[in-house]
């Protein structure tokens, strides 16, 4: 139940895109279509579902302080923190990540690698998916809960970009006024779904 | 009628192109087109032989909303009597035809200051967008003032009034490029700015009890809380002290136009026979709203009193009929959600789009403490997805087509 209450809250509560804002470059700019956006999408569901577990390990297993006591034994390693690691750590992990997936979908799914394109590679920058492991640090997730939280962060992102890329597409037949036209439209739409978005603030899970 | 035309003839070449006021030609074409129909011809084709246009649809809108509006004034005034002879300030209520017209009259006199800010207000950005980008002032402007001021509270300051429609109508609607290109209903999109910005005066109780000496035998303001935020403290137990009948008739306190489901059924009637509401959208929000409050009752948990018995007294409890007659989820579902702008395009996206409007609303009514209504939220929500179901629905019936073809 508790898993459960983590997923509903990082897709819809606590949406990435519409909440935290975060991820905004690939958000607005990989939105024109729904089909991209859709390829987008997914593979922020997958990138952020594989980093933010395994940076989880990496964190609680390297980078905390007395978390090296399985190397130098409890009474040394309560003297080390290498905290100030995690941001370099956390991005290497995810560049990595990134790369291997990439590699291993190029090698056993070229249909899905074609469908996900230049999108892998695009969001290794997405500050969604380095938010994701920073979030989970904060809220002190366990290896089962972050995977879940990472799903779900990842749903919540492809949500609400499918939904502005549709809502792109139909905006093509208005007349915008000029000094709106592309982004500047683009922003407002995004600040309104964001108002649609309160209807779940709020919910206790 | 025939001096009107030609005052208006005598005026038009002022306002034609090269004309003194050539610049203010579409408020020129506001009045004209409110007055007469247009002489226009469509120039090219293709030609749709009907004669519906924005303006006739526009207006059957605004005669569906009379019942509800005529009822809200009334209801108004009503109330405020009713409050006055609480506080034992006047005699009892009975009613009487005195009683209707000075209702009317106190609901009029309430009514009509919100609708002069928001029709002046709201009326003032929609001139200047029309003068500057060169486009028609649009009947939908008339539908969006009228329903404006009857989704907020009575006691709304009324520089708020002012502040939320011009939202309404700039964010909601003209940045878009106006009427028909929006992609969220402009008065709910006005009234959610409102919603977010000044929480304390659009919902709950806000004002307190002034029985005040300067104004004689007057009670000032008087608010109690809405059935709705009863439900919420009290849960299933606020239905004692609560008539069904009364609920749908509307004789209870709230939103100008959210107290009578029976006005709103009327109105819905109207819609529905000149094919402008759309039915589908009507009848799957209730179906939405039935099947997930039937879903929370199945799942109600019943309180155990110390001595073991059982007590259904948790807002899950209450059951759709209620839900139907409280708070704006009458209003919503025949005037708003019905929206042919901003709701889904398609028949199969319409049923999905009013279905998803009926459980959102009950899940945030019941189980989003931070609301006590979810029907407004629930529209928005719903107004962001509507493209996106359309776009699905569009291209399945593509895959299927192609398929019948064996094509793929």
């Amino acid at each position: 139940m508790e898993l459960v209450n983590i997923f509903l809250q990082s897709a819809f509560i606590e949406n990435m895109a519409l909440a935290f804002f975060l991820g905004m470059c690939s958000f607005l700019a990989v939105s024109k279509k729904v089909e991209t956006a859709v390829g987008l999408g997914t593979a922020v569901v997958f990138v952020l579902g594989i980093t933010t577990p395994l940076n989880n390990l990496i964190y609680d297993n390297l980078l905390r302080e007395g978390s090296l006591s399985w190397l130098l034994g409890a009474e040394k390693a309560a003297t080390v923190n290498l905290e100030f690691l995690s941001f370099i750590a956390f991005i290497a992990t995810i560049a990595a990540t990134v790369q291997i997936v990439e590699m291993a979908i190029d090698k056993f799914s070229p249909a899905l690698y074609g469908a996900l394109g230049v999108f892998l590679p695009l969001i290794a920058v997405n500050c969604a998916i380095l938010g994701g492991s920073l979030f989970m640090v904060q809220r002190e997730y366990d290896v089962a809960e972050s995977t879940v939280f990472g799903i779900g962060a990842g749903f919540g992102f492809m949500l609400a970009i499918v939904a502005l890329a549709a809502i792109r597409e139909k905006l093509k037949y208005s007349n915008v006024p000029a000094g709106l036209r592309g982004l500047g439209i683009t922003f407002i739409t995004t600040g309104l779904m964001a108002m649609g978005f309160i209807i779940f603030g709020g919910i206790q899970l | 009628m025939k001096f009107l035309r030609k005052k208006l003839d005598a005026v038009a070449p002022l306002f034609e192109k090269g004309g003194k006021f050539e610049k203010y030609y579409p408020l020129y074409e506001a009045g004209d087109s409110f007055m007469f129909s247009s002489a226009h011809r469509t120039q090219s084709g293709p030609h749709v032989r009907d004669v519906i246009d924005l303006k006739r649809m526009m207006t059957m809108v605004v005669i569906a909303l009379m019942p509800t509006l005529l009822w809200a004034m009334f209801n108004h005034g009503y109330q405020t009597q009713l409050a006055n002879s609480s506080y034992g300030l006047t005699a009892d209520m009975a009613i009487t035809p005195g009683i209707i017209c000075d209702s009317l009259w106190m609901g009029l006199l309430k009514f009509l200051p919100i609708y002069i800010v928001t029709v002046v207000a709201g009326g003032t950005i929609e001139a200047i967008f029309s003068v500057v980008r060169k486009h028609e002032i649009n009947e939908g402007f008339l539908v969006t003032s009228m329903l404006f001021p009857l989704i907020v509270p009575a006691s709304i300051p009324l520089w708020q009034v002012a502040v939320g429609i011009m939202f309404g109508t700039l964010i909601g609607k003209e940045v878009f490029g106006g009427t028909g290109m929006n992609i969220l209903n402009p008065a709910l999109t006005g009234r959610l700015f409102l919603f977010i910005a000044y929480p304390a005066q659009i919902s709950g109780d806000v004002w307190n009890i002034y029985p005040s000496v300067e104004s004689g035998l007057q009670v000032d303001g008087h608010t109690g809380a809405t059935a709705l935020a009863e439900f919420y403290t009290n849960g299933a137990a606020a239905l004692n002290d609560m008539n069904w009948m009364d609920s749908f008739l509307g004789l209870t306190g709230g939103s100008f136009a959210e107290t009578s489901t029976l006005a709103c059924l009327i109105g819905a009637v109207i819609l529905i026979a000149t094919g402008i509401g759309s039915w589908r959208i009507m009848l799957s929000t209730l179906l939405g709203m039935i099947g997930m409050t039937l879903l929370l009752n199945f799942f109600a948990p019943p309180e155990v009193l110390p001595d073991g018995s059982l007590v259904e007294h948790h807002y899950m409890f209450i059951d759709w009929t209620w839900h139907l007659v409280v708070g704006g989820f009458a209003f919503g579902t025949v005037f708003m959600a019905t929206d042919p702008v901003s709701a889904a395009q398609t028949d199969t996206g319409k049923w999905i789009y009013g279905a998803m409007i009926g459980i959102l609303t009950i899940i945030v009514r019941v189980l989003n403490p931070a609301y006590p209504e979810g029907m407004m939220i629930a529209i928005i929500f719903m107004n962001i997805f509507a493209p996106t179901i359309d776009y699905y629905v569009v291209k399945a019936n593509i895959t299927r087509r192609e398929k019948r073809l064996g094509i793929q």
